[in-house]
């Protein structure tokens, strides 16, 4: 560890002064605001504004509605991280063969990350939607399986958990690229002299060295999925059929920007806000144990 | 080299020129700006653009901005923050389910005082009952009726004929719905009987309303604050649980929420559907199989029968503008209310038209004889006298009350519950938003 020392005492505030100013402004501030929020009853245009301590939350803690709303939130991030990380960690090992045309199956694979969320929801409602879309009506042809999301509930929470875990994949790719690559020649060679087959390579040695990076993205996909999903579900599902793909983030939007109930939508977010810092937490309490960094 | 230099020379002049033209106050803006926030997209976008663009040629002294801001609930949602940083438009058209919500902000200014502060004549009598009906309190209009329609009853002629059905007659009752539907299906026509659109407004509010039931206490909303909704009342779970029977052998085909179903019926698939008498515009042009249309089905006794509900939006007028703003509101309303204006919107978009002299003049004009299809929806709400029940809906959080209903009808066509137990959800988690918005609203 090499410690650096600035000459002049001020140097280093004026450094990291704009970074702290844009987590002030856009981050804690607005936390805040919420927190404030969250405390109050208001009015929808926000004339009256009236004190209710607790009683956000309390209504929203008696909600069976809600605790759906937070499972359906687990199942999703669980189902969106699993997907996204795994299939990238596959995905990437594949793209680090020597196979012609490498370059461009790397490109190919780091595409999906420019599509914004929205967008990948609405090329997933092409594809997938009961009415209008290209495969139901193809397996229309081939089997009288309706694939009918619009009421069958898990099929939808599938899709979307699909359809966002893909929007994810190219930004995962990279780094595993990135990481798979980090690896040296000479490991890797050493472990075939010894006679270690692929799975057992990459078992004992890749796995723990691409440890460090696993867990970023584990953590970062989580929390990708618990905040940013919004796009994903507002477009293909809007939290349908029933309430089977009602997570967290977009019943927090439907209350406080359809509803209009800013009191609930800020409780909710305090809540989402406290998960989400609480699960990041114990991941690294517990699984960063099991992480080599070199 | 000398060449590059007088190249980036011009570059540079031209960029600082332009900037100044760009900077400098154009002439025209002496004119009074009011800007009026909406959420008309496709053909009615162009159709609103279009009666704004002919009000800012037929006067000098105002000038409308017409900015559309997303869906009706986003232009909301854009309207309300606006308020808050003083911001806000003139001008702000908000769905029919947000009403209630309007009234009581305290933010707006109700359209009839606004006529009488500015001393603008303007025949209130004249404006159809419906439509006056669900946007007034204590017989004043609180806000500027703008595009209503009703939900009406479309069928694919081409498909009854196929059938064997009179292409001529479209189904009177629910029974012959079942029926029709069923020789369909028979007859490989299409693969479903009927689909419908805006599930909570065509088939749960309006069919209350057809049938003359309460959909919630308080007439619907209008008496007061302390409201509870009786949709799981005996003909809301006969017509619930007959949907869920008949979604089952394709009777009837569930297509989802908002207008989702709408190629259902567009391409084929199903033979009949209920959605708005907005969609005739759309309709006319873009379905390539004869069709018509109908009042929609009907239970027949023991229940009587009143009229349908409408729908749409209207256009609310922000508080706290400065007087000749007022005016130039005041004066863009009273246009598009105009006889004239009424019509040409009317036969453009398949929204009604608002006025009681527009109406006629169309129909001296034979136009409804032309076009049976555009009468449908006016026979539907003037077939007789708007009841108690039929009269429209006032409640707060409706937005989230549709919401519920919407999700509670998924569950029941799924199979997951029971038409009675889902509806009891909905009453149950409806009538907590309700009180929720008494507790908020309360003098």
């Amino acid at each position: 560890m090499q410690r650096t020392v600035f000459r002049s005492w001020w140097l280093p505030y004026v450094l990291v002064f704009p970074q702290m100013a844009v987590t002030m402004i856009f981050f804690f501030w607005p936390a805040l605001k919420s927190l404030q929020l969250s405390l109050y009853r208001v009015s929808p245009f926000g004339d009256s504004m009236t004190f209710v301590g607790l009683g956000n939350f309390t209504k929203l803690l008696a909600d069976p509605e809600y605790y759906r709303s937070v499972v359906n939130s687990l199942v999703f991030a669980a189902g969106v991280t699993v997907l996204a990380v795994a299939g990238a960690l596959v995905l990437a090992a594949l793209a680090t063969q020597k196979i012609r045309g490498l370059a461009a199956y790397r490109t190919l694979l780091l595409w999906p990350y420019g599509i914004a969320p929205p967008v990948a929801g609405i090329i997933f409602l092409f594809i997938f939607h009961p009415t209008y879309g290209v495969l139901p009506y193809f397996l229309s042809f081939v089997t009288a399986y309706e694939f009918n999301w619009l009421l069958k509930g898990w099929v939808a929470l599938t899709l979307v958990i699909a359809a966002t875990a893909w929007t994810h994949l190219g930004y995962n790719i990279a780094f595993f690229i990135a990481g798979l690559l980090a690896i040296p020649g000479a490991v890797m060679e050493a472990a075939d002299v010894d006679g270690a087959g692929p799975v057992r390579r990459f078992r004992s040695i890749v796995f723990p060295l691409v440890s460090p990076i696993t867990f970023y993205l584990v953590v970062l996909n989580m929390v990708f999925a618990f905040f940013e999903s919004f796009g994903v579900i507002d477009a293909v599902t809007k939290g349908g059929p029933g309430d089977a793909t009602m997570i967290m983030v977009y019943k927090l939007y439907k209350d406080g920007f359809i509803g209009l109930n800013l009191g609930s939508s800020g409780a909710q977010s305090v809540i989402l806000m406290a998960l989400v810092i609480g699960l990041t937490m114990l991941q690294f309490r517990f699984a960063e144990k099991k992480v080599t960094y070199r | 080299m000398p060449r590059t230099t007088t190249v980036w020379r011009s570059i540079t002049l031209a960029v600082a020129f332009s900037a100044m033209v760009a900077l400098a106050p154009s002439p025209a803006s002496a004119k009074t700006e009011i800007q009026f926030w909406h959420a008309m997209t496709g053909q009615l976008g162009d159709a609103t653009n279009e009666l704004v663009r002919q009000f800012n040629e037929s006067q000098s002294e105002y000038e409308v901005k017409p900015l559309r801001k997303g869906t009706y609930p986003e232009t909301l949602t854009a309207a309300i923050a606006a308020y808050r940083q003083r911001q806000a438009p003139n001008i702000v058209q908000v769905f029919e389910a947000g009403t209630q919500t309007m009234m009581l902000s305290g933010a707006v200014h109700p359209v009839y005082q606004l006529f009488k502060e500015q001393e603008i004549a303007m025949d209130w009598k004249d404006f159809i009952a419906p439509v006056v009906g669900y946007y007034s309190k204590d017989g004043n209009l609180y806000s500027m009726p703008f595009n209503s329609s009703t939900p009406i009853f479309y069928y694919n002629k081409d498909v009854f004929q196929k059938a064997g059905l009179d292409p001529a007659k479209p189904p009177q009752t629910w029974k012959q719905v079942e029926e029709y539907s069923k020789k369909i299906i028979a007859s490989g026509a299409a693969k479903c009987g009927f689909s419908t659109g805006w599930p909570s407004w065509t088939m749960v509010e309006n069919m209350h309303a057809w049938h003359d039931q309460p959909f919630a206490t308080r007439r619907n909303g209008f008496d007061g604050l302390d409201v509870q909704l009786l949709i799981n009342k005996e003909f809301g779970v006969k017509h619930v649980s007959q949907l869920a029977a008949w979604q089952k052998d394709n009777v009837y085909s569930y297509g989802g929420r908002t207008g989702t179903a709408d190629p259902k019926f567009v391409n084929g698939e199903c033979a009949m559907y209920i959605q708005s008498s907005a969609l005739i515009g759309g309709f006319t042009r873009g379905v390539k199989f004869a069709w018509g249309s109908g009042q929609l089905p009907h239970w027949g006794p023991p229940y009587a029968k009143a009229t349908s509900i409408i729908g749409g939006a209207t256009l609310w007028i922000m508080k706290g503008k400065p007087a000749n703003e007022n005016r130039g509101t005041a004066k863009f309303l009273k246009f598009i209310s105009e006889t004239n204006q009424q019509m040409w919107w009317h036969v453009t978009t398949g929204y009604l038209a608002i006025s009681n002299s527009a109406v006629k003049n169309l129909e001296a004009g034979y136009h409804f004889k032309k076009n049976p299809d555009q009468w449908t929806a006016f026979a539907q709400l003037t077939r007789g006298k708007a009841t108690a029940n039929s009269q429209g809906l006032r409640l707060g959080n409706f937005v989230q009350i549709r919401d519920v209903i919407e999700s509670e009808l998924e569950n029941i066509f799924a199979g997951k519950k029971t038409a009675k137990q889902g509806l009891d959800d909905a009453v149950a988690k409806s009538n907590d938003l309700l009180k929720e918005f008494a507790a908020a609203n309360k003098q």
